[in-house]
C-alpha cells in the first residue's frame, strides 16, 4: 500500500468515527476540570501574566519625567545593559546570590543530615518545628535584628567591648555586603535545610547497608551513595535560596549600606524618586532573565550529570 | 415495606443489558455483554482482574455511561440516569465508610434526603444494625471498627435505603479466610432474608459458586458463561471456562462422528467414548476439541474387587496429602499431561505412593466436551 | 571517623547552628523590657514601658487593624481559589494541567519585587487607585500556591469512593461537597487559612509598593526603623507579633492532628504544614 493510500484510510477511520457532541464533553474529566480551575486560572491570567506582559511592553517604551513615550525602543535594555552602575549592582547581586546559596547549603546539609539520619523517628517533627520557629517571626524583623546586632554600638560590638575581647567597635560587619550575605543565609537557612531534608528522608536505609556490606567505609558510602541520592534535594535548596534572594529588596537595603546595594534597589528607585518606570521595568525583566538561564543551567548541568552515572 | 419476591425464578429480569460496550481510548473494557439478571437473584459477575466486571457493576450503578449498547433497570432505560438517581445501591470494595461519621451516622447518610422524622429515622437505622448483626454499635466511632465490621456497615448503610438492587464490589476481598467463609453465609442468608436482587463482582470462583444462584463468568470485556453454578461447574462451555471453574483434567479428543443426538469421539488415554449432545454444552465446532472431567469424577480402584463403568491403566506421578482429601497425579497412557484424581481419604483406604501402579475409574456421564 | 564519632560532632554542629538561628529572635524578648533606648549591652533594667507606649500609639493601631483586614481578607480568598485548583488538580485530568498548575504556582519562585513591580504597573496603566484591597489583590497571588500545596495533599489523601458513595446513596454533587468532601479536608482548609494569613501578615514589599495612604503593619514597621528612638518599640511589637505567630502555629498543628485523630488517618512524619 502506498502511502497515500494509507493516509487516506486512516483519514477515512477517524471521519468513521463518532464526533463527541458538545454537551457529551461537558460531563468528562476534561471539561470538569477545567471548568474547576478556571477560577483560580483566570486570578493568575489577570494578575499576573497580564501585569508580568504589561511589565515586558512598558520596558521597551521611554519615560521622561511625566511623559510616557510609547514608541517602542531598545534604550532601556541598551542602558540596562551597557550601563556600569547597573552592570556592577546586577554582579553583585548575582556574586552576593552565589555566596548566599553557597553558604545556606552548606551549612544546612549537615543539620538536614543529622536530623534525616541520627534523631529519632518520633522527634524528628520535633526539631523541624523547632529549626522553623525562628522563621515565623516578620522578615523585616529579623532583618531589623541584624542591624541591631551588626551595629557600631550594636548588641554584638557592645558584647565584644564589655567582655574585653576587643578594644573597640568592629566596622567591618554592617553596611556592606558581608552584613547582607549574612542576613540573607540567616534569612533562608530553613528553606535550605527542608528540601535536603526530605530527599534525605527518600533514601532507603538498605541502599547504605548494602554499601557497608560490601566493604564501603562511612566516607565512601557517604560519597558513592548519600551524596549522589541526596543531589535532588540539594539542587532543589539552590534553586530555592538562589532565586529569591537575587531580587531581595529589604536586606540590602537596611544593612547593605552603599557597598551592599542589589539591583532590586535600583529598580525600586527607578519606579520611585527617578521616575523612570520604563528602565526600572528593562532592568527588572533583564535580572530575571539571567536568573532564569542561571537555573535552567543548573538544571540542566545536574541532569547531564545524572545522565552521566547511570 | 420491602418489596417482596417470590425467589430467584420469578419474574422478568430486573436488569436487562443490551449489547454494551465500553471503550476508554482505545482499550476495549467491555465488548457487547448481553444478559438479563432476575428480580430477587443472587447474581455474580466472575472473571479474572481486567475481565470487566467490575467496569459492568460499576455502569449499573450509574458512575460510568456505556459507550454503546443500553442498560434497562426495572423496565426504565438507564442511559443519563446520574447514579445518585438510581434504584441500585453499592458496597464498595474498600467500604468507603466515612470517618467523620460515626456508625448510625453512617448508616442514615441516605435517609437524610427523605426528610423523615427523628424517630422513624432511628428506628430504621436500628433495623438496619440488626439486620446485619450490629445491633448496639450506632455510637461506634468509624476508625474503631474491624474489617468485618466496617463492611456490615456498609451493608446496612446501602440496605436501610431499600434498593431494588444490591451491588458489591468485591466485598469479601479484605478479609481474611475465616472470616471470609463466614461472610459467604451471612451475605447468603442475609439476601434471602431481605429479598432483593443482590449483584456481586468477585474473582474467587469459590465464592461465587457458594452464594450465587447464577453466574457471569467473563473473559476480556465478554460474557463467556452465564449459568448456575452447578450448570457452570458440570456443562461449562469452553476450556476457559472450564479451568477457571475448579480443577479440571483435559485430554485431547477427535470428533469421530456426530450423528442426532449422539456423539463418538475418541479420546486420548480414554478411547472411544459414545456422548449424548447434552454434554457438549458449546457445541462442537470442527473436529478439533478437548473432553475434561473432574478430578472427583475419577476414581482410584484401590481393591481388586472394585469396578466402574470404564477403566484405564496408569502410573501415580505424585500423591499429596491434604487431610481429608488426597490429590493424585496419575500418568495416562497415550497423553503427556497428567491426570489429576481426588480421593478421600476414608477410614481404613490406603493411600498410593509414587512409581505404583494404578487403575483409573470413570464414566462416560462425567465427561464434557469443550472446544 | 567512625558514623558514630560523626554523630557527636554532628549533634555539636546542631545545637551551635540551632544557636545561630535562635540568636537574633531572642534579642526580641530581651530588649523589649529593657530600659533603655539604645539597643546594646549592657541591659538596664526591666521594665514595660514600650509595651504601654505601643497601646497608645493610633497609628500603629491603624496599621495593625489594616494588616488584620488585608490578612484575613487574602486568607480566605487565596484558600477559595486554592481550594478549587487543589480539587481539579487532585480529581481531574485536562489539557494543559502541567502548565496551568505550573503557571499558577510561578508566584513561589518569581522574586517578590518582580511581582510587586508587574503589579504597580498595570495598577497605574489601569489607573486604579493603591489601596488595601490593591494589597489584597497582591497577597492573594502570593498566599494561593502555598493554598495549592497543602490543599492538594489534602484531596489527594481523599478516598475518591467515599464521594462515590454519597452519590451512590442518593446525595446531590453540591451536597456530597458539604457533606463528605469538606470535613474531610477541613483540616487543610484550616492550615491553609492560617497559612496564608501569617504569610499576608509579615509580607512587606507588595504592601510597600501597593499601599496607598493605610499602611499595613510591616509597612509601618518599616517607616520607624530610621527613627532611633523608636526602636525599642518595635522590639516590644516584634515580641508580640512573634508570640502571636507561635500561637497561630500552634494552633494550626494542633487542629492538624485533632482533625488526624479525629478521621484515623495517618500523617507524614514530617507533619502536614512541611
Amino acid at each position: 500500500m502506498s502511502v497515500i493510500d494509507a493516509g487516506v484510510e486512516i483519514a477515512g477511520a477517524k471521519a468513521k468515527a463518532p464526533p463527541i457532541g458538545w454537551r457529551r464533553w461537558l460531563k468528562t474529566d476534561s471539561a470538569s476540570g477545567l471548568i474547576l480551575v478556571s477560577p483560580t486560572l483566570l486570578y493568575a491570567l489577570l494578575l499576573l501574566a497580564a501585569p508580568l506582559l504589561t511589565v515586558v511592553v512598558i520596558s521597551f517604551w521611554t519615560q521622561d519625567y511625566l511623559d510616557f513615550d510609547r514608541n517602542l525602543s531598545l534604550k532601556n535594555y541598551i542602558e540596562a545593559w551597557t550601563e556600569p552602575l547597573y552592570q556592577l549592582l546586577m554582579m553583585r547581586s548575582l556574586a552576593i546570590s552565589g555566596a548566599v546559596t553557597v553558604a545556606t547549603v552548606l551549612l544546612a546539609f549537615p543539620i538536614a543530615y543529622y536530623v534525616s539520619f541520627y534523631v529519632p523517628q518520633q522527634r524528628k517533627a520535633m526539631w523541624l518545628f523547632l529549626i522553623t520557629i525562628p522563621f515565623w517571626t516578620s522578615y523585616l524583623l529579623r532583618v531589623f535584628l541584624w542591624k541591631v546586632i551588626l551595629g557600631y554600638n550594636g548588641v554584638l560590638n557592645s558584647g565584644l567591648l564589655g567582655t574585653g575581647i576587643i578594644d573597640e567597635p568592629l566596622t567591618f560587619i554592617l553596611y556592606n555586603a558581608n552584613a547582607v550575605v549574612l542576613t540573607l543565609a540567616h534569612a533562608w537557612a530553613p528553606f535550605a535545610i527542608l528540601p535536603i531534608f526530605v530527599a534525605l528522608e527518600k533514601i532507603d536505609r538498605s541502599y547504605l547497608e548494602a554499601a557497608e556490606d560490601l566493604g564501603d567505609g562511612p566516607i565512601r558510602r557517604f560519597c558513592r551513595v548519600t551524596l549522589p541520592l541526596a543531589m535532588p534535594g540539594v539542587i532543589a535548596a539552590t534553586l530555592i535560596v538562589f532565586i529569591p534572594t537575587v531580587g531581595d529588596y529589604v536586606t540590602p537595603k537596611l544593612v547593605g549600606g552603599t557597598d551592599g546595594l542589589m539591583i532590586a534597589n535600583m529598580i525600586q528607585v527607578q519606579f520611585g524618586k527617578a521616575n523612570n518606570a520604563p528602565l526600572g521595568a528593562a532592568l527588572a525583566i533583564s535580572a530575571m532573565f539571567i536568573v532564569a538561564s542561571i537555573a535552567v543551567m543548573i538544571v540542566w548541568l545536574n541532569r547531564r550529570s545524572m545522565r552521566g552515572q547511570s | 415495606m420491602t418489596e417482596t419476591t417470590t425467589g430467584p425464578d420469578s419474574g422478568r429480569p430486573i436488569i436487562e443489558l443490551d449489547r454494551v460496550e465500553k471503550r476508554f481510548g482505545p482499550v476495549i473494557a467491555l465488548d457487547g455483554v448481553s444478559g438479563g439478571i432476575r428480580a430477587g437473584e443472587f447474581f455474580s459477575l466472575l472473571g479474572p482482574s481486567g475481565c470487566g466486571k467490575t467496569t459492568l457493576l460499576r455502569m449499573i450503578a450509574g458512575f460510568d455511561e456505556p459507550t454503546s449498547g443500553s442498560i434497562m433497570l426495572d423496565g426504565k432505560p438507564m442511559a443519563g440516569v446520574p447514579a445518585n438517581h438510581r434504584p441500585t445501591n453499592m458496597v464498595f470494595q474498600s467500604y468507603a465508610i466515612f470517618p467523620h461519621l460515626n456508625v448510625a451516622e453512617n448508616v442514615a447518610y441516605g435517609l437524610k434526603r427523605l426528610r423523615l422524622d427523628k424517630a422513624e429515622m432511628n428506628r430504621r437505622v436500628t433495623e438496619a444494625l440488626d439486620m446485619v448483626d450490629l445491633a448496639g454499635y450506632g455510637e461506634r466511632a468509624s476508625h474503631a471498627l474491624s474489617g468485618g465490621q466496617r463492611q456490615r456497615v456498609a451493608l446496612a448503610r446501602a440496605l436501610v435505603l431499600r434498593p431494588k438492587v444490591l451491588l458489591l464490589d468485591e466485598p469479601l476481598s479484605a478479609l481474611d479466610k475465616k472470616l471470609r467463609e463466614q461472610m459467604q453465609v451471612e451475605l447468603r442468608h442475609l439476601q434471602r432474608a431481605v429479598g432483593i436482587t443482590f449483584i456481586l463482582v468477585t474473582h474467587d470462583q469459590e465464592e461465587a459458586l457458594t452464594m450465587s444462584d447464577r453466574i457471569a463468568v467473563m473473559f476480556d470485556g465478554k460474557i463467556a458463561q452465564l449459568a448456575s453454578p452447578e450448570e457452570l461447574y458440570r456443562r461449562p462451555v469452553n476450556r476457559r471456562v472450564a479451568s477457571f471453574i475448579g480443577v479440571m483434567n483435559f485430554l485431547e479428543a477427535q470428533l469421530v462422528s456426530g450423528e442426532g443426538d449422539q456423539l463418538s469421539l475418541d479420546v486420548a488415554a480414554l478411547g472411544r467414548v459414545d456422548v449424548p449432545r447434552s454434554q457438549a454444552p458449546g457445541g462442537t465446532n470442527g473436529g478439533h476439541i478437548s473432553v475434561g472431567i473432574r478430578p472427583e469424577m475419577l476414581t482410584i480402584l484401590l481393591e481388586d474387587s472394585d469396578r466402574s463403568p470404564r477403566e484405564v491403566e496408569g502410573v501415580i506421578s505424585d500423591a499429596n496429602y491434604y487431610g481429608d482429601l488426597t490429590y493424585y497425579e496419575v500418568q495416562l497412557p497415550g497423553t503427556e499431561a497428567l491426570a489429576t484424581v481426588t480421593m478421600r481419604n476414608t477410614a481404613g483406604r490406603r493411600i498410593l505412593r509414587e512409581g505404583m501402579k494404578a487403575r483409573v475409574g470413570w464414566s462416560p456421564e462425567a465427561i464434557v466436551v469443550l472446544e | 571517623m567512625s558514623a558514630r564519632g560523626a554523630g557527636g560532632w554532628l549533634k555539636t554542629y546542631a545545637v551551635v547552628y540551632l544557636a545561630f538561628l535562635y540568636g537574633p529572635v531572642l534579642l526580641l524578648p530581651i530588649f523589649a523590657f529593657n530600659d533603655s533606648t539604645i539597643i546594646s549591652f549592657p541591659l538596664k533594667g526591666f521594665t514595660t514601658k514600650w509595651f504601654e507606649q505601643l497601646v497608645n500609639n493610633p497609628v500603629l493601631q491603624g496599621a495593625v487593624g489594616n494588616s488584620l483586614y488585608v490578612a484575613i481578607s487574602a486568607a480566605s480568598i487565596s484558600t477559595i481559589l486554592g481550594i478549587f485548583a487543589a480539587r481539579a488538580s487532585a480529581r481531574f485530568d485536562f489539557p494543559a494541567k502541567r502548565g496551568i498548575m505550573g503557571f499558577i504556582m510561578l508566584p513561589l519562585v518569581l522574586p517578590e519585587i518582580i511581582i510587586a513591580v508587574a503589579l504597580l504597573v498595570i495598577l497605574i496603566q489601569l489607573g486604579l487607585d493603591l489601596s488595601l484591597s490593591t494589597v489584597i489583590l497582591g497577597h492573594v497571588l502570593v498566599c494561593t500556591p502555598f493554598s495549592i500545596a497543602i490543599l492538594s495533599s489534602a484531596f489527594q489523601n481523599l478516598d475518591r469512593s467515599l464521594e462515590e458513595a454519597s452519590l451512590d446513596l442518593g446525595e446531590t454533587r453540591l451536597g456530597t461537597f458539604f457533606r463528605v468532601t469538606l470535613p474531610l479536608v477541613a483540616p487543610g482548609v484550616i492550615s491553609s487559612l492560617l497559612i496564608s494569613f501569617t504569610i499576608s501578615l509579615d509580607e512587606f514589599i507588595i504592601a510597600f509598593f501597593l499601599t496607598g495612604t493605610e499602611p499595613t503593619l510591616p509597612v509601618y514597621i518599616w517607616s520607624q526603623l530610621r527613627f532611633t528612638a523608636k526602636l525599642p518599640s518595635v522590639m516590644a511589637l516584634g515580641f508580640l507579633l512573634l508570640v502571636l505567630s507561635l500561637v497561630l502555629l500552634l494552633a494550626a498543628e494542633y487542629f492538624r492532628r485533632r482533625a488526624i485523630t479525629r478521621t484515623g488517618a495517618q500523617g507524614a512524619a514530617t507533619g502536614g504544614l512541611m
